[in-house]
This record gives C-alpha cells, sequence and structure tokens, in this order.
C-alpha cells in the first residue's frame, strides 16, 4: 500500500498550501448558511405555541453545543495521532481546537442560561446536562492552560493530547445526562433515528444553523491552524518568502 | 413561509423576548468575531517581526 498520502498530511507546508485554496470557498459558504440559517430562525420561523419567541435560541444554542462537542472529540483524536505517530501537524490541530471548543462551549452556556430565565424562571441550575458542559469548559481551558504551562512544546502537547484523552469521559455523560438524570434540561430534539419533537417548519432552518456551524468550525479550525503553522515553522524558508512577500 | 412579525418593532422587541433573543446572538456573534479574528493578528505581528529580522540582519551584512 501506498502510504505516501499519509506522509504528505503530515507536512506542514502542504497543508498550508492546500488550505489556501479551500479556505476561501469555505469561509463564503459558511458565511450564506449562517446568515441564511439565522434570518430564518429569527424571522420566518413560526412562533412557538409555548414559549413565544424565546425559543428562536435554540438556532444558536444547539448548533454551538453540537459543535463543542463534535471539536473534543476532533482535539482528542488528533492529540492521540500526535502522540501515536509523533505527527507534528496533528499536534498543531489539537492545539488550534482548544480556542475554539471553548468559545463555542463558552456560547452554549450562555444562549443556555438566557434562554433559561424566561423558560425556567433561572438563569443557571446545576442540573446533570449543564454542568457537564462547564466541566467540557475547563477541559478546554485545561488544555490551553498546559500549552502555556512547559517550557518544553514538546512536554506541553504530550499533556495536552493526555489530558484530551482523558476527559473523553465527559463526552458520553454529557451525550446521556439528559436521559440519566431528567431534571430540568429537556431530552434532545433532533433525533437521527425516529420521530424528532420539533415541527419540520422549526427544523429545517436549525438545520441549516447546524450545517453552517460545521462548516464555521471546519473553517476555523484551519484558519488557527495554518497561524500555528506559521508560528511554528517562522526559521523554514517556505515561511520566510510567504510573509516577506505578502503585504499584511 | 412568511415573516412572523408586523413591522422592525415587533421583530426587535419579539412580545418581551427580545432582549433574551438578540443578546444570545449578539455575545454569540462576539465571540466568533474574535476567533476569526485572532489568527489574522498573529500572523500579522509575526509577518512584521520577520521583517523586522530581515532589516537587522541585511544592515548588518553590509556594514561587514
Amino acid at each position: 500500500m501506498n502510504w505516501q498520502w499519509f506522509h504528505r498530511l503530515g507536512s506542514p507546508r502542504w497543508f498550508y498550501e492546500k488550505t489556501s485554496r479551500w479556505s476561501p470557498w469555505l469561509g463564503v459558504i459558511t458565511l450564506i448558511l449562517l446568515v441564511g440559517g439565522a434570518s430564518w430562525g429569527l424571522g420566518f420561523a413560526p412562533i412557538d405555541s409555548k414559549q413565544g419567541n424565546s425559543y428562536r435560541i435554540i438556532y444558536i444554542h444547539v448548533p454551538a453545543a453540537f459543535l463543542a462537542l463534535a471539536g473534543y472529540y476532533v482535539m482528542a483524536i488528533a492529540g492521540a495521532v500526535g502522540l501515536v505517530w509523533k505527527m507534528k501537524l496533528s499536534f498543531m490541530v489539537m492545539r488550534s481546537a482548544a480556542p475554539i471548543g471553548a468559545v463555542l462551549t463558552f456560547a452554549s452556556l450562555v444562549t443556555g442560561a438566557v434562554w433559561g430565565k424566561p423558560t425556567w424562571g433561572t438563569w443557571w441550575v446545576w442540573d446533570a446536562r449543564i454542568t457537564s458542559m462547564l466541566i467540557l469548559f475547563f477541559l478546554y481551558l485545561g488544555v490551553i492552560a498546559l500549552q502555556g504551562a512547559y517550557q518544553s512544546r514538546d512536554m506541553a502537547n504530550k499533556s495536552s493530547a493526555i489530558l484530551s484523552l482523558v476527559g473523553m469521559i465527559n463526552i458520553p455523560i454529557i451525550y446521556k445526562s439528559v436521559d440519566w438524570w431528567f431534571t430540568l434540561h429537556q431530552p434532545a430534539t433532533l433525533k437521527l433515528t425516529g420521530a424528532s419533537s420539533i415541527d419540520p417548519s422549526m427544523a429545517y432552518p436549525l438545520l441549516v444553523m447546524i450545517a453552517g456551524f460545521y462548516c464555521l468550525y471546519a473553517w476555523l479550525l484551519m484558519h488557527w491552524t495554518r497561524a500555528d503553522i506559521l508560528r511554528q515553522e517562522q526559521k523554514t524558508n517556505w515561511v520566510k518568502e510567504l510573509l516577506l512577500g505578502a503585504k499584511v | 413561509m412568511s415573516f412572523q412579525f408586523d413591522n422592525i418593532v415587533a421583530f426587535l422587541s419579539m412580545n418581551g423576548h427580545g432582549g433574551f433573543v438578540w443578546s444570545s446572538y449578539l455575545v454569540t456573534a462576539l465571540a466568533l468575531v474574535c476567533l476569526v479574528i485572532i489568527p489574522y493578528r498573529q500572523k500579522r505581528e509575526l509577518s512584521r517581526q520577520i521583517r523586522r529580522q530581515q532589516r537587522i540582519d541585511d544592515s548588518s551584512f553590509t556594514q561587514k
């Protein structure tokens, strides 16, 4: 079998050059989906009979929470690949995933709190889902902190990867929390199998927003990884030529 | 599918829920904008550093 593609995948320069071409397209698609989905959800989706207009927060709350979780897989898997194959690019992806995941988790917690006030009558409650999401936020912050805690980049990467892998325990707990401890947070609205508990007229803009957030995540991860590549490869000729030639 | 609100004021107030809805969209948008800007700033800073280094290297080369 030809493993050349695998080695090329580990080359930061190859990644940088490839993504230079993809990034603008993905950026445009992301923008269209997010602007379209948000206007649909804010202005055109019908009013909820029970919650009124406050439910419109779902169009950012759910996608942000989705990607906060999916982003954790990305970070942990990138960390594992880095540990096993000592791939430099993989650690760069892991490092980039941490601040993006932290911001998305933060967004889902804040929007959840703001949604909770008119719906449950409280900003915050130590419910299983909310508490496990808060732990997720601290896990992301932990990886960011570990990156700055070591003199040696190698040690920082290894310990971040190990923290991300250990923190994986939290992910199934978050998913299952609404079923195991049924307190205040409602169970999943969208289901892959079986009927969803949301009307299609409200679900379509939600699906557009979720697709938009997936694209946004991919774009942001590229964007951060590319910046990290430049920083870490700054002594190489190709980065020097690129930055000296470009009018920034 | 039609616009659900009678006018722009109704759209902004959302029957009293406007504050909740708009603030959550605003906070999320601001947080995401930060995520977009930070790498661009890092790149600009790095490119400044490299230029500065290049100038130092060039001038020390001509002095010799």
